[in-house]
């Protein structure tokens, strides 16, 4: 007779019971409605779109470098401090004073210019540059990233994909998870344009053509292409006089005349205060709707307008369509570079899910039927013991909520045929006991203590090779480490705890007179 | 009550005997791994090279390969190979990265390559799948899983090293690289894709094979308190003889787990199951000859004032 104490038969049954109701619950429920806890299927699986993009913050800085040159000339001429060589070099912006007595007081000037990330250097008391320091950047990177999510977020929302998953990954990178979408070229195309718009006036004081034909751009005015016509250009007064955040709403329309479609929008009370008043102070001058640094449409202004206006361009149905989208989410911070993409279609999915399972009863089957013939009647409780082990993995994978992948599956059936090892390793030492003359019980108990050491080094070396492999990158890889390292937790659990039940109960209800040897130790009742 | 039984109660074979004609095989083998892989280099993936990937599968019929190829050679997108993928019906391809070295974002060139390629045969070919890994990504993806292996042996080395004594640590880990190192000879001989999942394989082999030499050594450590009298050679056979049913009955289910993966389990995992059963064969291998062989030439049993066995590991030695 073998005696465990009540409280081990007690723990094992509850912990089992419990794994398997959460297992067969997760099932049911995941059947309904795919809600609350429950083990999800990878977008390699499902079928879906994995995209990694860069922020380009590179483009942030220079557009900042190059905003604070205009501001520089403009606050350097305004205190009357003759400077030259006023140049952007990608991150760093430089001049040089033109008199040596002026320099202190251009450096102080510069400082209240700045913004608070960068810093200010000079060398031979004639030159002045300015970067940002590595934590101000930092900063910055952190800002605009997390701005960038939330415009991205507000876009895919609008395209109507189901659970997307939008997360910051490492500095400047976000990862984006689109379930059920295999063709992500809409998205793309969507996150593709920063959308920044605004209003600018056209310089009048001189004429493209020739601005173009000497190369002299005049200070404070930009020359910028059309977007129908890449050769046509507009010269612009570089001041923004009401941009995108001062939209309220754009919605895609048609022109009240032409019937062109058009994207119509309204303004919030600064805005329309600002357009208001502008407006009213140009009639008759050409007014430029620039978007992502290209020319929409230049048209006259005609009268004064305040909140409500629309934007017109040659656009199809489709184009208004995307623009209003565009501009009510708001424009990005900075361009989103594609850096990574894996996009799976459903018939891909759907193959897989199927060579995963053919593969897992295959592996299960043919595990058991290895186990059931060198092992006999034990082996089957070894393969019961497996039985338990998943539903205990598959507990556990519901309650983290980690997502399935097909390494993923590929990791349960390893552990499948890695799992039965620590019964193996019971087994065969407790074959060895009754070798060596121990009566059954004594076997049992020596057996399962002897072993017990050994199986733990032995899992706890595979688990630190698999929680590692979490740190490896891509979500499938993922997936594998994740079942690999609960399989191994829960097979020690399945072996050390509830094997012994199984065997102990086994031994006392049917009293094998010989069970694991054939000839000896048969002294044991 | 068992149908039969593979390996009888009282095997014993005298494994130590075979140790030099193992060394030398081993030898050779670890050779031949590493010129491989300097001569020939390893097929990587996308993964670690940067480009993409398109998977396709026919609307109805065989695909011609051959057809394929030169019709997509005709784009003029460079390296581009093609490869019947897991039935007759779907083809993998693969291109390069468009801009050389440059292209470290979907660029424009890369943007249009991809749709080059699906526009040419969306006539014919169902998509299934679209991979496209940036040259920096691929770099980086490199550096991490070069970071996950180094971390995975460290720490399985200290663990080792905590729990046994430096011989048995020594041999451990060399057994480990000569496992490590024999299945990248493999990759780099068969030119099969070596790619993220196939890291994810040498990490597991690594666990998969420490976890057998730790079944041994335990063993082998315990005998050693047993029988004071006998020579490494001695206990080390005694223990092979005592843990060889376990090693081969683990390594069977083990790999009849792995051909249902291999078989059933779909192309995408093809290369991974095989480079798993390969590490299986020859961790159970190593295990047995490269980290016990190893072992016996160490001094197992320090003079009892040498510190080397910490105290506790004398005292509950069993009698």
């Amino acid at each position: 007779m073998i005696r465990l104490s009540s409280w081990f038969y007690n723990l094992s049954i509850v912990i089992v019971l419990l794994a398997a109701s959460v297992a067969v619950s997760t099932v049911v429920m995941h059947n309904d409605d795919g809600g609350g806890i429950g083990v999800n299927l990878g977008l390699d699986l499902q079928g879906g779109s994995y995209l990694l993009l860069e922020v380009d913050m590179d483009a942030v800085v220079q557009e900042r470098m190059d905003n604070l040159a205009e501001t520089v000339r403009v606050g350097m001429r305004n205190n009357r401090i003759g400077i030259s060589n006023l140049s952007v070099s990608s991150d760093q912006l430089s001049f040089n004073v033109r008199e040596q007595v002026a320099f202190v007081e251009a450096r102080e000037i510069l400082n209240g210019l700045i913004s608070p990330e960068m810093v200010v250097m000079t060398s031979d008391n004639a030159m002045l540059s300015v970067q940002f320091d590595e934590a101000g950047l930092a900063r910055l990177t952190t800002l605009t990233v997390g701005q960038a999510i939330e415009i991205v977020r507000a876009r895919v929302d609008e395209t109507g994909t189901k659970e997307p998953v939008i997360q910051r990954q490492g500095r400047n990178r976000i990862l984006l998870q689109l379930p059920g979408v295999d063709n992500p070229e809409q998205v793309k195309s969507l996150l593709g344009k920063t959308a920044k718009l605004g209003f600018q006036l056209v310089d009048i004081s001189a004429t493209a053509e020739s601005v173009k034909a000497s190369g002299r751009v005049p200070p404070g005015s930009e020359l910028l292409p059309s977007r129908d016509n890449p050769d046509q250009h507009y010269l612009l007064n570089k001041r923004v006089l009401v941009s995108g955040e001062m939209l309220e709403d754009a919605r895609p329309s048609f022109d009240g005349q032409s019937n062109e479609p058009v994207v119509s929008f309204t303004l919030n009370s600064t805005g329309a205060e600002r357009f208001g008043r502008v407006t009213g102070q140009n009639i008759g001058r050409p007014f430029a709707i620039v978007l992502d640094d290209e020319v929409v449409s230049a048209p006259v202004i005609r009268g004064q307008i305040f909140a409500n206006g629309q934007i017109s361009g040659g656009f199809s149905v489709e184009e208004t369509n995307e623009l209003s989208l565009l501009l009510r989410s708001g424009a990005l911070p900075a361009p989103l570079l594609v850096v990574e993409e894996r996009s799976v279609g459903p018939g891909l999915g759907s193959d897989s899910i199927k060579a995963g399972q053919v593969a897992s009863i295959v592996g299960l089957s043919g595990v058991a039927i290895f186990m059931i013939s060198s092992y006999g009647m034990i082996g089957l409780l070894a393969v019961f013991a497996v039985f338990i082990n998943m539903l205990l993995l598959y507990g556990q994978l519901s309650i983290l909520g980690a997502t399935l992948t097909l390494p993923g599956i590929a990791g349960i059936v390893l552990t499948i045929g890695m799992a039965v090892d620590a019964n193996i390793i019971i087994f065969e030492r407790i074959k060895e006991e009754l070798r060596a003359g121990r009566k059954l019980s004594t076997a049992f108990k020596t057996g399962f203590n002897q072993a017990t050491g050994t199986i733990i080094d032995a899992n706890l070396t595979t688990l630190a090779a698999a929680l590692f492999l979490y740190f490896l990158g891509s979500g499938p890889i993922k997936g594998f480490s994740v079942t690999i390292s609960v399989g191994v937790i829960s097979s020690m659990f399945s072996t050390i705890v509830v094997m012994r039940v199984l065997l102990a109960l086994w031994i006392n209800t049917i009293k094998p007179s010989s069970i694991l040897i054939p000839k000896s130790a048969a002294g044991d009742k | 009550m068992a149908l039969f039984r593979f390996i009888p109660a009282d095997f014993t074979i005298a494994f130590m005997n075979g140790r030099g004609l193992a060394s030398m095989f081993s030898a050779l083998l670890i050779a031949g791994s590493i010129l491989f892989w300097l001569l020939v280099g390893l097929n990587t993936g996308i993964d670690f090279r940067g480009g993409f990937v398109i998977e396709v599968k026919t609307l109805q019929g065989k695909t011609d390969v051959e057809a394929l190829r030169e019709e997509l050679g005709d784009l003029q997108l460079g390296d581009i190979s093609l490869q019947e993928f897991g039935s007759d019906r779907e083809v993998l391809i693969r291109v390069q990265s468009q801009d050389e070295g440059l292209a470290t974002d979907l660029s424009d060139a890369n943007k249009q390559a991809i749709k080059l390629v699906q526009d040419q045969i969306a006539d014919r070919y169902e998509i299934r799948r679209t991979e496209f890994v940036g040259a920096v990504v691929g770099d980086e993806l490199k550096q991490n899983a070069i970071y996950a292996v180094i971390a995975a042996l460290g720490s399985i080395m200290i663990y080792i090293w905590f729990r046994f004594e430096w011989p048995f640590a020594v041999s451990a880990i060399l057994a480990l690289a000569h496992d490590i190192i024999t299945t990248i000879g493999l990759f780099s001989l068969t030119g099969i894709e070596f790619n993220l999942a196939t890291v994810a394989a040498l990490l597991t082999i690594a666990g998969y094979s420490i976890n057998d030499t730790v079944v041994i050594f335990d063993r082998i450590r315990e005998n050693l308190k047993k029988y004071k009298s006998w020579d490494n050679d001695k206990i080390i056979n005694v223990s092979l003889n005592q843990t060889i049913s376990r090693t081969l009955m683990t390594s069977i289910t083990t790999l009849i787990a792995l051909s249902a993966i291999y078989f059933f389990g779909g192309a995408v995992l093809g290369g991974f199951a095989l480079a798993m059963i390969w590490g299986v064969l020859i961790g159970t291998y190593s295990s047995i000859y490269v980290a016990s062989s190893i072992l016996s030439r160490f001094d197992l049993r320090p003079s009892d004032d040498d510190d080397m066995l910490p105290t506790h590991e004398r005292n509950d030695s069993t009698p």
